[in-house]
């Protein structure tokens, strides 16, 4: 098994799945590390210890490439690559910190903040929460503008409730039913802002194709898609 | 210039052409074709009317002309109500009337351009495969076949030739991707999804020349190695819709398109497929998910759509110009086509005038010519007379370009210098009159309309800088919002997916730069 040989660890979240490959040498933030041909930049960037903070990547999904919070810098390449959809290339150099990117990642999370429901940003322990500290971020410029906080929870399902105001729009779920699951129950409706997650054809969790098999609330990053059980008492929004 | 009068022929009727572009029609042409056939009707003259296509004068549309000695004379613009003082001004001969333009050849703003690409636009019938072909059309295809893939690759990269859709990537360097790519299917695909704001070449050169479009694909699909073609073709364009479906019908019947084009034992096949209706389709990758039937998403790249483009297989994206440059670069040769224009920007230019210019319409010119001259020379300022205060070039998402700038010439490098953009060639002139901070507005306010909702940077960062702008413009912390404006434009650039939200902010920075004047609290009336 390739994880063994890599010595892939479970409870590390690689941010796209290991690949088979001819190893390829590179180097993130000094480090050396070798890694199979196919693999990742963010996936480099976590065996090398140096790993990049991500909304929409990981390890069980294929990547996707749309949070844009995991960019980084590589030599001889312009702009800010997303080392989610980024393949590691024979001794390529990569940056994951600079003043930069630690610019441009709040500037993104900043965006994300702008349409989350404020009373959910102190005390969460999501992973975008998680992200939200590697940053260093806790709030956002914008003030009160469009958002999605008034759209209604869907508790129709009995083991999960899905919160559209603390969703982000990042796909997994989506992803999730789709590759793991292969119920193809979720999908994203309209464009743009209006994007949002629904189920079948904008129906409830219950009434869908959806068969409760829980990828889509173990794949969420952002707790908008909950199991019911952590809230003993039933699931009030503050 | 070709013509497509053969003044050794006996005449037998008068030949008036009158457009029948959408432009020209939606002023009025069709009414003109009728005039003219009842009046000549009435008092016994043998006239026949060819329906041409345009010449790209809109502003004299419908501009018809009549071929009197061999020579083409303009008259224009003119309204049904016009028709019986031309026929008695004796117009089939060429007689003087107030509408008279003299020979069409010979109107500067014609007779200045170098029509390479649209050689044959609003010269000819647009569906007649003989005219076609006796003015050049598929002496390109012919060479083509009898050269190899690789030749034909070089002929191209040699040329110059780089994506007029609007990144200007080398088309010669994109070909040789697909050529060397694994696939036993290959794609040619022809981005005719046109929406950028004040463009109108890829529907006029295939409402005007539809074969050309086709010769050009089919080389394409030659050099590659690639059988299938298929038009993504702007929905909102029924005409062009309809004369490019009629032009493959009837290439398909003369053998130039099929299993075995023009006997070279090759085959290539060609399709119209109707857009689906939204700005962010045109990006390619959009696009190519848009032609598998599936939503208009934004795919990541690499893979490039030359490795793993359409339905997974090796495919070619070029712009409905692109294409339509290929033929005369076959038939004329690399070097003919290169001569054209200046430093990395080879060839010619169909440049769009739009907006509030006096004289709009296409002119093709080879690169290196300062804007100050199409603007001026060719565009004869604004509509209204009043002074220009700024161009936006390049579609929604190009910078607005200040009059200090106007000498820049037209090269894609030097439009880069000053954060601009040539893009797909559209020129949108704006006098004195207009409101900068609103247009930075509506730079936003676009890309929200528009944008996919993939990534975050577009789907939300556009409609925060709505809100940002507004509240400036309103006078809510001015300066502190001018300064996350700035952040968020930064964000967007850098950050986002596709060049959707990447570009929708270089026209407010350009606003932010050099026309900071308008982007502030406005006085309460």
């Amino acid at each position: 098994m390739w994880t063994e040989v890599r010595g892939l660890r479970d409870d590390i979240d690689y941010g796209t799945p290991p690949r088979d490959g001819e190893p390829v040498p590179v180097t993130v933030d000094g480090v050396g590390v070798t890694v199979p041909e196919g693999s990742s930049v963010m996936l480099a960037a976590a065996e090398a210890g140096c790993p990049v903070p991500k909304l929409c990547a990981t390890d069980t999904l294929e990547s996707f490439g749309s949070c844009r919070v995991c960019l980084v810098e590589i030599e001889g390449q312009r702009g800010y690559p997303a080392s989610c959809t980024t393949l590691v290339a024979p001794d390529m150099v990569v940056t994951t910190q600079s003043k930069k990117l630690t610019k441009l990642r709040k500037g993104v999370m900043e965006l994300y903040l702008s349409d989350f429901p404020e009373s959910e940003i102190p005390g969460g322990w999501s992973e975008f929460h998680e992200t939200l500290e590697a940053i260093g971020l806790n709030g956002h410029r914008y003030g009160e503008g469009r958002n999605h906080f008034d759209l209604r929870v869907d508790d129709s399902n009995p083991y999960f409730l899905f919160d559209p105001a603390k969703c982000i729009v990042c796909s997994r779920c989506v992803r999730a039913c789709e590759e793991i699951q292969g119920t193809f129950a979720l999908t994203i409706q309209a464009r743009g802002f209006e994007s949002k997650v629904a189920a079948s054809q904008d129906e409830t969790f219950m009434e869908s194709e959806c068969v409760s098999c829980g990828a889509c609330v173990q794949a969420c990053p952002s707790h908008a898609l909950v199991e019911k059980s952590l809230f003993p008492g039933g699931y009030e929004r503050a | 210039m070709p013509s497509a009068e053969n003044p050794g022929m006996p005449e037998v009727a008068c030949k008036v052409f009158v457009p029948r572009d959408t432009t020209a029609r939606s002023m009025g042409a069709d009414d003109v074709a009728a005039a003219i056939a009842v009046e000549a009707a009435r008092r016994g003259e043998s006239v026949t009317v060819v329906r041409n296509g345009s010449r790209g004068l809109y502003w004299l549309e419908p501009m018809i002309e009549v071929a009197s000695g061999g020579v083409r004379h303009a008259y224009g613009p003119v309204q049904g109500s016009d028709v019986p003082s031309l026929f008695d001004a004796g117009f089939l001969a060429a007689g003087e009337h107030g509408l008279g333009l003299g020979p069409t050849e010979e109107i500067p703003y014609l007779a200045r351009q170098s029509r390479l690409t649209f050689a044959r636009v609003g010269i000819t019938d647009p569906l007649l495969l003989e005219d076609y072909r006796a003015l050049g059309g598929y002496e390109g295809l012919a060479k083509a076949i009898r050269l190899s893939r690789e030749e034909i690759v070089d002929i191209v990269t040699e040329s110059g030739l780089r994506g007029r859709g609007g990144a200007a990537f080398p088309t010669g360097i994109k070909w040789r991707t697909v050529l060397n790519a694994e696939g036993s299917q290959k794609y040619v695909t022809c981005n005719a999804d046109e929406g950028d704001s004040g463009t109108f070449a890829d529907r006029m050169v295939m409402e005007s020349d539809p074969f050309v479009v086709i010769e050009g694909m089919t080389i394409a699909g030659l050099a590659v190695g690639a059988t299938m073609g298929y038009i993504y073709l702007r929905a909102e364009y029924p005409l062009a819709i309809r004369i490019m479906n009629e032009a493959i019908e009837i290439a398909e019947a003369a053998g130039l398109l099929g299993d075995d084009v023009m006997d070279s034992g090759q085959a290539f096949h060609l399709e119209v497929r109707e857009a689906a209706g939204a700005y962010i389709c045109g990006e390619e990758t959009s696009m190519l998910e848009s032609l598998e039937g599936k939503r208009g998403m934004i795919r990541y790249r690499p893979p490039l759509p030359a490795i793993k483009g359409l339905f997974g297989a090796p495919t070619i994206v070029n712009n409905v110009i692109t294409l339509a440059s290929v033929p005369i670069i076959l038939a004329e040769g690399a070097e003919y086509y290169r001569d054209y224009g200046t430093g990395r920007s080879r060839g010619t230019l169909t440049v769009q005038l739009a907006g509030n210019i006096k004289r709009g319409g296409l002119v093709e010119i080879g690169f290196g010519r300062p804007l100050r001259e199409l603007l001026e020379d060719f565009g004869g300022g604004t509509a209204t007379g009043r002074p220009i205060r700024a161009v936006q070039a390049g579609g929604p998402l190009g910078a607005y370009i200040h009059p200090s700038q106007f000498d820049a010439p037209l090269d894609y490098e030097a439009f880069a210098e000053f954060g601009g953009m040539i893009g797909h060639g559209g020129l949108v002139v704006f006098d004195d009159t207009v409101d900068m901070g609103e247009q930075a507005r509506f730079a936003m306010e676009f890309c929200a309309i528009e944008s996919c909702g993939k990534c975050t940077p577009c789907r939300i960062g556009a409609v925060r800088g709505v809100e940002v702008i507004d509240r400036i413009l309103s006078g809510v912390d001015e300066s502190d919002n001018l300064l996350l404006l700035r952040d968020l434009c930064d964000t967007m650039v850098a950050g986002s997916l596709c060049a959707l939200g990447g570009m929708a902010p270089f026209p407010v920075i350009s606003v932010l730069d050099h026309f900071s004047e308008d982007l502030r609290a406005r006085k309460i009336q």
